[in-house]
């Protein structure tokens, strides 16, 4: 079996505040896959931000050891490993939406007619083209989230982490949004990283569902989807699906019993 | 099309007519002691009707009429430049006398000091956001420097650079930049640090340099912020200029006219020097202006 891509044993993160230690993670065992999509949910505090974040090199664990494709998150980071995706587009406003893409390839040193093809390729994969020279004020929200997954994928890394992205949008838009994102997925092949706080989306996208809960923040139960990988929105009413959300539910009650 | 421009005009030459209005009625209440005073002394009567007449035409008004300041300004501009014996039409050259030359000799202190100022402003900016040790060190000094009277460190400035054999331009400039840096300073820290949290993380996530996260983050998010801090520069950047000339007993610029206008009571030239200061302004700030909303349309971030 291939190596895991990502391996967290023993994680823990404590930050020193003025109220003393809070324990955003504690005793995290997690190993996930090439290709797995993995879902995160839990109530806030929980720590689902903080691992995605720590995995990404923006926090650092305090125990434990966290390996992304076998080497340290900040070593991972300069190898690109991954495209990071926050709640936020964060688009900048001064540049055009092909211009928001190009600029993680301008940091990485990619050469122009490169960067030009790559911005060509990921807003065809994320279905925004002819959309390279709006501005970003110029499209809705859920187009926005899209131009910043364009972002991440510019770059090909291996690794997609999402921060919530579509928390602030709508249904309906999250449903479209969540259809082409697992549509993308199965074209891609991409390792997913998926903070959420919505049953459905983390059922409806996953392979696999890590539940978690808060105080300190840590994992009451990871559930393995039997879901194929070929899902239409209507599957969301099947009898399994449903169940799977069950167990969700039921694991994020067990977690506040314990508080 | 008419409506839009009328609703645009309107309410400007209503301010204006309203200033008009208390300006005319308060030079006639101003001046009309020294009628009243003038004709007790040649034991006369004066009429109302007289010394409204004589308010609206005195040499030495306590408060000029604003007919008087336009017609002053207009002679010592115009007329002056292209009539008289010294007016750039016969002699080749700007005539000491005219407004023109005056408010241009202010104006290039006012420039370079602008350029220095705002340079050194943006400079300091960098250095704040980028240095912990500048982040605590400069901004209290720099708050500091602007609670000295810029008329009690004015002379100083002149009287020290010129010890040292700097003179003209350059010590007014100095004190232009020492008045104009601060909004800047200001202006340019906050816009620096404009960008939130998460716009530094996803920079950290590409492994940006600081050069880079400077080039491609903090300098454009700083655009707003330092155009209006440009706006109040400049206008401060005048200021600074027009009192270097004060204390230097200068012959030449706004200030210099200020002054003489002041020794020899001529009210009407102190106010036409006032109004020229004030178009002066008013342009600066306006180019600025246009150049930023010029900018920040090429970037995109104006509608």
């Amino acid at each position: 079996m291939a190596a895991p891509v990502i391996e967290a044993r023993g994680l823990g993160l404590t930050f020193q505040t003025n109220d003393g230690p809070v324990h955003a993670l504690k005793d995290v065992n997690l190993t996930i896959d090439k290709g797995d999509f993995v879902s995160f949910i839990g109530p806030s505090g929980c720590g689902k931000t903080t691992f995605l974040r720590a995995v990404a090199a923006l926090e650092h664990p305090t125990e434990g050891t966290l390996t992304v494709n076998g080497m340290t998150p900040d070593a991972a980071r300069q190898a690109r490993a991954y495209g990071y995706v926050f709640q936020a587009a964060g688009l900048y406003p001064w540049r055009t939406i092909a211009g928001n893409i190009k600029l993680p390839l301008e940091i990485m040193g990619f050469d122009r007619a490169e960067q030009a093809a790559r911005v060509d390729r990921v807003l065809e994969l994320v279905e925004l083209k002819g959309f390279g020279n709006k501005f970003p004020w110029q499209l809705s929200g859920g187009m926005q989230q899209r131009a910043s997954i364009a972002r991440a994928l510019a770059f090909d890394a291996d690794i997609l982490l999402m921060d919530e992205p579509f928390g602030a949008l709508d249904e309906i838009v999250r449903d479209h949004l969540n259809e082409q994102l697992l549509d993308l997925w199965a074209r891609t092949g991409k390792t997913i990283g998926f903070v959420t706080h919505s049953i459905p989306e983390a059922v409806y996208l996953s392979t696999r569902i890590v539940v978690m809960s808060p105080r300190p923040g840590r994992i009451t139960d990871v559930i393995e989807s039997p879901l194929p990988r070929e899902r239409p929105l209507d599957i969301r009413d099947t009898p399994q699906f449903i169940e799977i959300a069950h167990r969700v539910r039921e694991g994020l009650r067990a977690g506040h019993e314990h508080v | 099309m008419a409506g839009r421009f009328v609703a645009r005009v309107l309410p400007v030459l209503t301010v204006v007519l309203a200033i008009l209005v208390i300006w005319y009625g308060a030079a006639i209440w101003m001046n009309a002691q020294w009628t009243r005073d003038q004709a007790a002394r040649a034991g006369q009567e004066v009429t109302f009707i007289e010394i409204l007449r004589d308010t609206m035409a005195q040499d030495r008004p306590v408060l000029p009429a604003p007919h008087q300041v336009a017609a002053e300004l207009w002679n010592s501009t115009v007329v002056e430049e292209l009539t008289s014996r010294r007016g750039i039409v016969q002699s080749g050259t700007l005539s000491n006398r005219s407004l023109i030359y005056h408010g241009w000799i202010t104006l290039s202190a006012t420039l370079l000091g602008f350029v220095i100022g705002s340079g050194l402003g943006i400079a300091l900016a960098i250095g704040i956001v980028h240095n912990r040790a500048m982040d605590q060190s400069v901004m209290p000094w720099a708050i500091a420097s602007q609670t000295i009277p810029i008329l009690a460190i004015a002379p100083m400035i002149i009287v020290v650079l010129n010890s040292v054999g700097v003179t003209g331009l350059l010590p007014k400039a100095i004190i232009s930049a020492y008045l104009s840096f601060f909004p800047v300073v200001v202006g340019m820290v906050k816009g620096l640090r404009a960008p939130d949290h998460m716009q530094l993380d996803l920079m950290k996530t590409y492994n940006a340099s600081r050069a880079q996260v400077f080039a491609k983050l903090r300098l454009p998010s700083s655009m707003p912020y330092l155009f209006a801090s440009l706006k109040v520069g400049i206008a401060a950047s005048l200021v600074g200029a027009i009192v270097g000339e004060l204390p230097t007993g200068a012959v030449a610029g706004l200030g210099a006219r200020l002054l003489a206008g002041s020794y020899y009571g001529q009210t009407v030239q102190i106010w036409s020097a006032l109004i020229g200061a004030a178009v002066l302004a008013g342009l600066m700030v306006g180019l600025i202006g246009l150049l930023q909303r010029r900018t920040l349309r090429r970037m995109g971030m104006a509608r």
